[in-house]
């Protein structure tokens, strides 16, 4: 088979004010006509920047140092600017990451698409609408019609990603090169968005080159596999090899730090260290130094490109001499020795430590001149949950459905409009500032993105110690700036930092390491319950698995409760023992994790469970694709919230809410399709 | 004592202002992230020749800032009787420019008055010519001949002077920096010259070589000519020139001082509180961005005028009431034009008070005016540095064209508007006295220039998306730089 394209030998540097950073080293690759290539790696190991150098779109920073890149032979490398441009988007098609920053918002999306097809077709007038028609009906944009003369604000997220593929199919592309297509998106949407790339290609027959971290997405998507670290391949093979026997020992690890449920009760392998520097040279493995199995020749010799079995390649001085299964044994024995004790013991929950009865968090919108009040977004809509001491549960949903709103309101962040909190005993809502202040320090949050949610301008030990001195954790005594040091310092320990950490400023650590003060910080007041908002969302894999490690030890060490804010099922998996589901702004079922997990009862669960990529080796699993989008909560259906993505739906579900149907002591839902319990059950009031 | 120290309102607070300036120092060395955007500061070539200027800019607005009355006549009683004319420091130093005054205007390095009128020959004849100056070239034998040959001269070995200073000072920063470094004294003229150290000495020598050229040439010639002509009163354009830029930088920093407070309470109370808050300060500040500037401040300049004119015994002396007036200038400049930077504060705080950081200092309760103060002070400080220093310039301009206007500062003092309003009819006259202008335009270009230079410098250093990339390229070295101890000498340079 002749390749579409081939990589040889690319390297692409970065100039800096310093040494100039190599951010690909030496990459090779070939892609063949038709098949789904994925570029698998964690941030800044190369992935984008491979991608536009394939385009010649690199950054004014960066250039193309050696190397070539063949599409169908034709060098693209000396091709001149002008001729390069016909390559672009004709040839090539590229996706990226954010399908809100990707479209010009003054721009009609028809415009958007006539302007590709005016740059490579001689079509005109009435033959280039109905191009641009039969484009979006393609990428299954319903009414296209209409939709063409709207402008990108009036499309979702999952809309416009599908825009973007119709300006990238228009000119019939040989390659498209898809940048984490769906990483911005939610779960039931990138089913869907994978769905249609997929059948995009069979009908176009064209290639894919994935660009993703994501390793379910790799399994959904891609035959063949290439793994990225630092700048190069590591390793080359077929998905059905890559996910049965990876070989190796980076990929190895990638796959031990997920979290799944068989790892609940142990610690997750987490790789040591951080991936090193491009700016410098290296003279071996650049795996090496967070590698279990590397000895002295990894240091010192760069490792060989080398062939285990056809079609699959590593970079590892492991091979050939070792076999796979001596490596996986080995892998096994380090997992197990990381066992931390079972779950704790079962606590009494008579007296729950968060009890959230009807939460309802509306904001008004205004109207008009004279600010008028139009209507409500509901952005929570009567939840009730409740944790007790201890224990995690994780609040699971898409983004929109007001779990970040309920987790500020319970905060009492913003403001709540009907409903009680209640801390152990004491309802938030009735206390006053200065008791609200006092109660503060027994529930804290952590934010998702730690690279915002710490002040730049602040040195860490000001940081940690903003809340003690805040809340006066010893209000009787005056503390000591001796002990205050010493609390900081045993914090710091704590979540994994040395001391000296404390001296420096945000800017100086990494994403995971920024995690970890912003949970230093939150344990400094002593907290009983952390609302965690998607910890780990913003992280990559290895890191997320430190955290998650973390946040698992702090509550054994410290009895600590969680509200786990999420839409990574697997996380939830792995840390939550109770799991409340939300769609627009109501929970619609709640139980325990296995209970919700491994039988899901409210249609919507069902779907989201089965939208979530994942590879099972052999069986293509029955996925529920849901149809359409969330509604707005400015706009909520009539009846149940769900009906109208609902595969079984019902007349009755268009009229009433659903009452709550029970399972068991602990499960819960809320759908037509389960008997109603008559009366509401007594723990919940 | 032979001389009586006076304090006037703007010397206060220009001493106020200095030691604020020397606080900021000390505070931003005790903080990384401001040492770390200063010393970007300090490494941009074309921030420092600026800085180099407004330095020698600003040591002349200091030394026309210590004022004093002299003494009259030393009586024998106890009492001593002063001058009525308040004196500065620089007045001192510029006696001759000061005390030197023609009759009325004559050309730069002329020895001639630029009118005709009756001379009294040596033969006591009455004629109708270009009479001679009573300073200017009054050493000259005969102008015609010897003028071009004494003025080379002179400048020539005035430059000379300039040039051996500098060289002095070569020598000795050489010196200083090599023990510094230990390293030897050509290795370190070497780095120099080839701009290879961190702070941009090359720049800063070759701009401080070309000051100290003209510094030096113009002053070998101002004791016997006038180097940039004389006014319509015969006073010295370049003493006119040196005692202006008091003025230009006292409006452009004690404006800013004055508009600060404004700016940034309204700004950051606006962003951070929003609701009626915001409305009401919103409010106030599109309605006072719409009253046109001018009308406010001619108004409120009447108004003083009035008033200093019925409280006359208050203020003892001509240069207090015209201090007065400048003072009064400033606070209303001061008024009028705090509503950019509020604007661009509110947005800012908008932006922040959404941040993550803030949210997490609200759950722990933090008070707001401690999360105004630790927070978000701090992080829009940026923003008033950069709109400050850009201000300082356009400010300077305003005073010049408010005192063109007629509305501007007491036409006692000495400024730029009153220099370029004294010299707008003379451009009609045939033929032109140019100098005058010329002069302002020198001297108001160089000086807003510098200002504008290092007002890019700093808001390169400051401005955060640059900050990004290094803060990248900083946490790449440090990863590689945390087994590798770095050596003292290292920590010495980047220290500097």
């Amino acid at each position: 088979m002749t390749a579409l394209l081939e990589i040889n030998a690319l390297r692409v540097q970065l100039r800096t004010d310093r040494q100039p950073i190599r951010a690909v080293d030496g990459l090779s690759l070939v892609i063949h006509p038709g098949e789904t290539f994925a570029l698998l790696g964690e941030s800044g190991c190369g992935k984008s920047m491979t991608a536009l150098s394939v385009m010649r779109l690199l950054p004014e920073a960066g250039e193309i140092t050696h190397g070539s890149i063949r599409l169908n032979g034709d060098e693209l490398l000396i091709l001149p600017e002008s001729t390069m441009r016909k390559v672009r988007g004709n040839r090539i098609g590229m996706i990226f990451q954010e399908p809100m920053l990707s479209l010009n918002p003054v721009m009609t999306t028809g415009a958007q698409i006539e302007e590709v097809l005016l740059q490579h077709f001689s079509l005109r007038g009435a033959a280039i609408q109905a191009r641009i028609l039969e484009l979006m009906r393609q990428v299954g944009i319903p009414d296209p019609a209409r939709r063409i003369k709207e402008y990108p604000f009036q499309f979702s997220g999952g809309m416009k990603q599908r825009v973007m593929i119709a300006m990238a199919l228009a000119s019939k592309p040989e390659l498209l090169i898809a940048d984490e297509p769906t990483t911005a998106l939610d779960v039931t949407i990138q089913a869907q968005v994978l769905d249609l790339m997929r059948n995009l290609q069979q009908q176009e027959n064209m290639a894919i080159l994935l660009i993703t971290h994501d390793l379910g997405v790799v399994a959904e998507m891609a035959q063949r596999i290439a793994v990225m670290y630092a700048g190069e391949i590591i390793e080359t093979t077929d998905r059905e090899r890559f996910f049965q026997s990876p070989a190796h020992p980076y990929a190895h690890k990638l796959f031990a730090a997920l979290p799944t449920r068989r790892k609940r009760n142990q610690e997750l392998v987490v790789i040591q260290g951080s991936v090193p520097a491009l700016s410098h040279v290296f003279t071996g493995c650049r795996f090496a130094d967070r590698c279990d199995y590397a000895w002295e020749k990894c240091h010192q010799i760069i490792p060989p490109w080398v062939e285990i079995s056809p079609q699959h390649h590593v970079r590892c001085h492991l091979y050939p001499e070792h076999s796979i299964e001596s490596l996986f044994s080995r892998t096994y024995v380090t997992a197990d020795n990381l066992s931390v004790s079972a779950q704790i013991a079962e606590r009494n929950t008579d007296t729950p430590l968060l009890q959230v009865k009807h939460l309802k968090i509306h904001f008004p919108v205004y109207k008009g001149v004279f600010k008028r009040i139009a209507g409500h977004v509901k952005a929570v809509d009567g939840i009730s949950l409740q944790i007790g001491s201890g224990r995690t549960l994780a609040l699971v949903g898409e983004s929109g459905c007001g779990k970040t709103t309920a987790g500020k309101g319970i905060m009492q962040l913003i403001p709540v409009t009907s409903g009680s909190i209640r801390v152990r005993d004491e309802v938030l809502s009735k206390l006053n500032r200065k008791q609200l202040l006092k109660k503060r320090a027994e529930f804290q949050i952590i934010f998702q993105d730690p690279y915002s949610s710490l002040n730049p301008r602040m040195r860490i030990v000001d940081i940690i110690k903003e809340g003690m001195q805040a809340l006066g954790r010893n209000p009787d005594k005056i503390t000591t700036s001796e002990n205050n040091q010493h609390d900081v310092d045993t914090l710091l320990r704590q979540v994994g930092l040395p001391t000296e950490a404390k001296w420096r400023y945000p800017h100086e650590f990494s994403g995971g390491q920024r995690q970890r003060i912003a949970i230093a910080r939150a344990l400094a007041v002593n907290p009983q319950l952390l609302i965690c908002d998607e910890p780990t969302s913003a992280l990559d894999v290895s890191v997320q698995a430190q955290i998650l490690n973390l946040l698992k030890t702090l509550q054994q060490e410290r009895k600590l409760a969680y509200l786990l804010i999420t839409h990574n099922i697997a996380v939830v998996d792995y840390l939550a023992d109770d799991v409340a589901i939300m769609y627009l702004g109501r929970i619609v079922e709640n139980g325990r994790t296995e209970e919700v997990l491994d039988n899901p009862k409210h249609p919507y669960t069902q779907a989201l469970l089965s939208a979530v990529p994942m590879y099972e080796p052999g069986t293509r699993r029955e996925v529920i694709r849901l149809q359409g989008e969330p509604p707005s909560p400015a706009n909520v259906p009539r009846g149940c919230y769900f009906h109208p993505r609902c595969p079984h739906v019902m007349p009755i579900c268009r009229e009433v809410y659903p009452p709550v149907s029970r399972f068991s002591a602990t499960h819960t839902t809320h759908c037509h399709l389960y008997h109603p319990v008559s009366q509401e059950p007594q723990d919940l009031q | 004592m032979s001389f009586y120290p006076v304090i006037l309102w703007t010397d206060a607070l220009i001493y106020l202002l200095v030691a604020a300036g020397i606080m900021l120092g000390m505070y931003a060395r005790r903080h990384e992230h401001m040492l770390a955007s200063w010393r970007k500061v300090v490494r941009s070539a074309s921030g420092m020749s600026a800085l180099t200027i407004l330095l020698c800019f600003t040591l002349i607005g200091l030394l026309d800032t210590i004022h004093f009355r002299p003494v009259l006549e030393q009586s024998h009683t106890e009492k001593n009787i002063y001058s009525a004319e308040v004196l500065s420091l620089l007045d001192l130093l510029a006696a001759p420019l000061r005390s030197q005054v023609e009759k009325t205007y004559s050309a730069p390095l002329s020895a001639y008055l630029y009118a005709k009128q009756m001379v009294i020959t040596a033969e006591g004849e009455q004629i109708w010519d270009f009479a001679r100056l009573t300073f200017g070239g009054a050493h000259l034998n005969d102008p015609e001949t010897e003028l071009t040959s004494d003025v080379l001269w002179r400048s020539v070995s005035g430059a000379g002077a300039g040039l051996l200073i500098w060289v002095g000072l070569v020598f000795s920063l050489g010196r200083i920096q090599a023990r510094h470094y230990h390293i030897s004294f050509f290795r370190m003229q070497t780095a120099i010259w080839h701009a290879t150290t961190e702070i941009p000495w090359r720049a800063i020598l070759m701009t401080l070589a070309i000051i100290l050229v003209i510094g030096g040439a113009t002053v070998a010639l101002t004791t016997h000519y006038h180097v940039l002509g004389t006014d319509k009163v015969g006073q010295d354009v370049l003493y006119l020139s040196l005692k202006s830029i008091r003025t230009g930088l006292v409006i452009g920093t004690l404006t800013t001082l004055i508009m600060l407070p404004f700016a940034l309470l309204l700004g950051i109370a606006a962003g951070y509180f929003r609701g009626w808050i915001d409305d009401v300060i919103q409010y106030v500040y599109t309605t006072l961005s719409s009253i046109p500037s001018v009308l406010l401040i001619a108004a409120a300049v009447l108004m003083l005028q009035v008033y200093i004119e019925t409280h006359a015994d208050m203020l003892d002396t001509t240069a207090a009431r015209a201090d007065l007036r400048l003072l009064f200038l400033c606070i209303i400049l001061g008024i009028t034009s705090w509503t950019g930077l509020c604007r661009l504060l509110r947005g800012e705080t908008l932006k922040l008070r959404e941040m993550e950081y803030i949210q997490a200092a609200h759950a722990f309760g933090v008070s707001h005016w401690r999360i105004i103060s630790r927070h978000i002070l701090p992080n829009v400080i940026h923003i008033v540095l950069i709109t400050t220093v850009m201000d300082f310039s356009s400010l300077v301009l305003a005073e010049a064209v408010l005192s063109y206007v007629g509305v501007g500062v007491d036409p006692s003092t000495i400024s730029f508007g009153t220099m370029i309003n004294a010299s707008r009819l003379e451009m009609a006259r045939e033929p032109m006295v140019w100098w005058i202008l010329f002069a302002a335009f020198t001297f108001m270009l160089a000086l807003v220039l510098s200002a504008n230079l290092f007002s890019d410098a700093i808001q390169n250093a400051f401005n955060p998306h640059s900050q990004v990339f290094t803060g990248n390229s900083d946490r790449f070295l440090k990863n590689q730089n945390q087994t590798e101890e770095k050596t003292p000498s290292d920590r010495s340079a980047s220290r500097t």
